[in-house]
């Protein structure tokens, strides 16, 4: 315990010894921070968006000739559910198609009160749960007898999760490239107390001080760089981001009929994330500046 | 307490130490002398696990040093005190502060820091100067600090590289007093010094190599005709290095 007392005492005298080189590591990893939390948002709201606009693809519809009958459209329902990556399938009717259209326009639905005769068509809506299959039970749904036409976005959605893939891909990229330039400039600060205090180390060494205890002011020291880095980046993350949220959130809505991602939900989870990124960060530059030191 | 059996110590491009024995009992005083580059500071690097040995063992108090493990080092070099040429206090620890230090980082209670501080100082001479900063004090007195704090947690060894070499010869000669004092009560020494008047007057064993070899090994004399290394301030150890790998150069090249 009194170990420990001393090893923050340290941390503390040490930080405040070396405010400016501090200070700029600090700000640098705020800065690396926030530009993660940035690519971290469009990650997100893209996923968001596209899992809700996949919600809108994953489902075949088979549009049915007016000739059928209700009980021929039982039969395909039934025999649809019986197929592999299926997750439900029902019969829609031409006035539940037009009540989902009408709901879709909104305020203008009462446009669509116009229409003498309704002209869509029934349907049996499959839904998917796996999308690998999607092309096989379209295929399926083709050989039906009195169908019209089967409808399926494939190309819709495979450039939807080409796309967030792509950006998942790039993300994690860019995330390891910015926390291993993070852990560099951590470990140069530390490196400059250690060399300021290279002559305490020594005699610590000749003393017989283990290496942990020599190096517990500096981890602390180094973790607390990460920490305040993290606290600050997410504190103008939070103002930021609702701010954006307050201005284009509903824009956003209105072209992607997806909302963006809540400022709440959103800090909450960075808060974590920030804080073991900052603590990782600083505790691993601040090993690998003395792992030199202290071989010897 | 210190035994070297069959040791060799190589560096990329020359021999620290070659095949050497040697057996230094408890209670010795011993002096290590010869030309700079001859493996002086490889033996006592060697003793402190600062390098390891490429062939042989090495024997301290009993332990084997080079089968020791990284995590029993610091347990090792907590049973030896050491002294430096350039005193290397901390500048901004008073004389008490710098001496409480080696207690403190090694987890002594305060009550025993309280204590046995005190008393280090006062055997060194200085318990009046406690609180003052090492750069209020003469070269002398400050190395009568960095033996008190060698000695303030009893090592059994006490190791002294050059403690003599910043000092002028009558402050050399009352630290070499204080050494004696400290081998009476039972401490091992090891110095290691270029200092010819001071061993000569010492009478004690004299431990000579060069070229990474023992030449001598008897009880008397520095043996060498005059001072190898001069002893004027060379408070700066990149100073010290630089001058020898000048003299290496120039010695080699002599000889051609």
């Amino acid at each position: 315990m009194k170990t420990f007392f001393y090893t923050l005492k340290q941390a503390f005298i040490q930080f405040g010894r070396n405010r400016s080189m501090s200070l700029i590591s600090i700000f640098a990893i705020t800065c690396m921070l926030l530009i993660l939390s940035l690519f971290f948002i469009m990650f997100i709201n893209v996923n968001a968006a596209a899992e809700s606009v996949k919600g809108d693809y994953n489902s075949i519809e088979i549009f049915l000739l007016d000739e059928t009958t209700p009980e021929q459209a039982d039969v395909m329902v039934e025999d649809m559910k019986q197929q592999k990556g299926v997750s439900d399938a029902f019969y829609k009717t031409k006035d539940e198609a037009m009540a989902e259209f009408k709901a879709r326009w909104g305020d203008n639905g009462y446009l669509l009160d116009g229409l003498a005769d309704n002209p869509l068509p029934n349907s049996v809506v499959v839904m998917i749960s796996d999308l690998e299959q999607a092309d096989a039970l379209a295929a399926h749904a083709e050989e039906y007898e009195g169908i019209e036409d089967v409808k399926y976005y494939k190309s819709t959605v495979d450039k939807l999760l080409k796309t967030t893939k792509f950006i998942q891909i790039s993300a994690i990229i860019l995330m390891i490239f910015l926390i291993i330039v993070s852990i560099i400039v951590v470990s140069n600060t530390i490196k400059l107390t250690v060399f300021n205090r290279s002559e305490e180390i020594s005699i610590m060494k000749y003393v017989g001080a283990t290496n942990w205890f020599i190096r517990g002011p500096f981890l602390i020291e180094g973790i607390l760089i990460g920490v305040i880095s993290a606290i600050i980046a997410l504190a103008i993350t939070h103002l930021l981001y609702g701010q954006i949220v307050d201005i284009i959130g509903d824009q956003v809505y209105q072209m992607l009929s997806t909302p963006m991602v809540p400022v709440g939900f959103l800090i909450y989870n960075f808060a974590w994330i920030f804080l073991a990124l900052g603590v990782s960060i600083g505790s691993c530059g601040s090993i690998i500046s003395m792992r030199k030191f202290l071989n010897a | 307490m210190i035994e070297f059996d069959h040791v060799t110590k190589r560096y990329k491009s020359n021999i620290g130490l070659n095949d050497v024995s040697i057996k230094i009992d408890e209670g010795d005083f011993v002096f290590l002398v010869g030309p700079s580059g001859a493996g002086k500071s490889t033996f006592v690097k060697l003793i402190l696990r600062e390098l390891d040995a490429d062939r042989g063992t090495i024997t301290v108090k009993g332990k084997n040093v080079t089968k020791m493990s990284a995590r029993e080092v610091p347990k090792l070099r907590r049973n030896i005190g050491i002294v430096f040429q350039d005193f290397r206090l901390l500048p901004k620890k008073t004389v008490y502060e710098n001496v409480a230090f080696a207690m403190e980082i090694i987890h002594k209670p305060r009550k025993s820091i309280k204590k046995h501080v005190p008393q280090a100082l006062t055997m060194m001479g200085i318990a009046d100067k406690a609180k003052k900063y090492p750069d209020e004090l003469s070269a002398g007195e400050q190395q009568r600090v960095a033996i008190a704090r060698a000695i303030v947690n009893r090592p059994k060894i006490l190791i002294a590289d050059e403690p003599t070499g910043n000092l002028d010869p009558d402050t050399a000669w009352e630290i070499m007093q204080l050494l004696n004092q400290i081998n009476q009560l039972g401490t091992t020494i090891v110095m290691v010094t270029h200092a010819k008047d001071i061993v000569d007057k010492m009478e004690k064993r004299v431990i000579a190599i060069e070229k990474g070899r023992i030449v001598r090994d008897e009880k008397g004399m520095y043996g060498y005709k005059e001072a190898l290394a001069d002893t004027t301030n060379m408070f700066d150890t990149v100073a010290v290095k630089k001058r020898d790998t000048f003299r290496a150069g120039f010695r080699r090249g002599g000889r051609k």
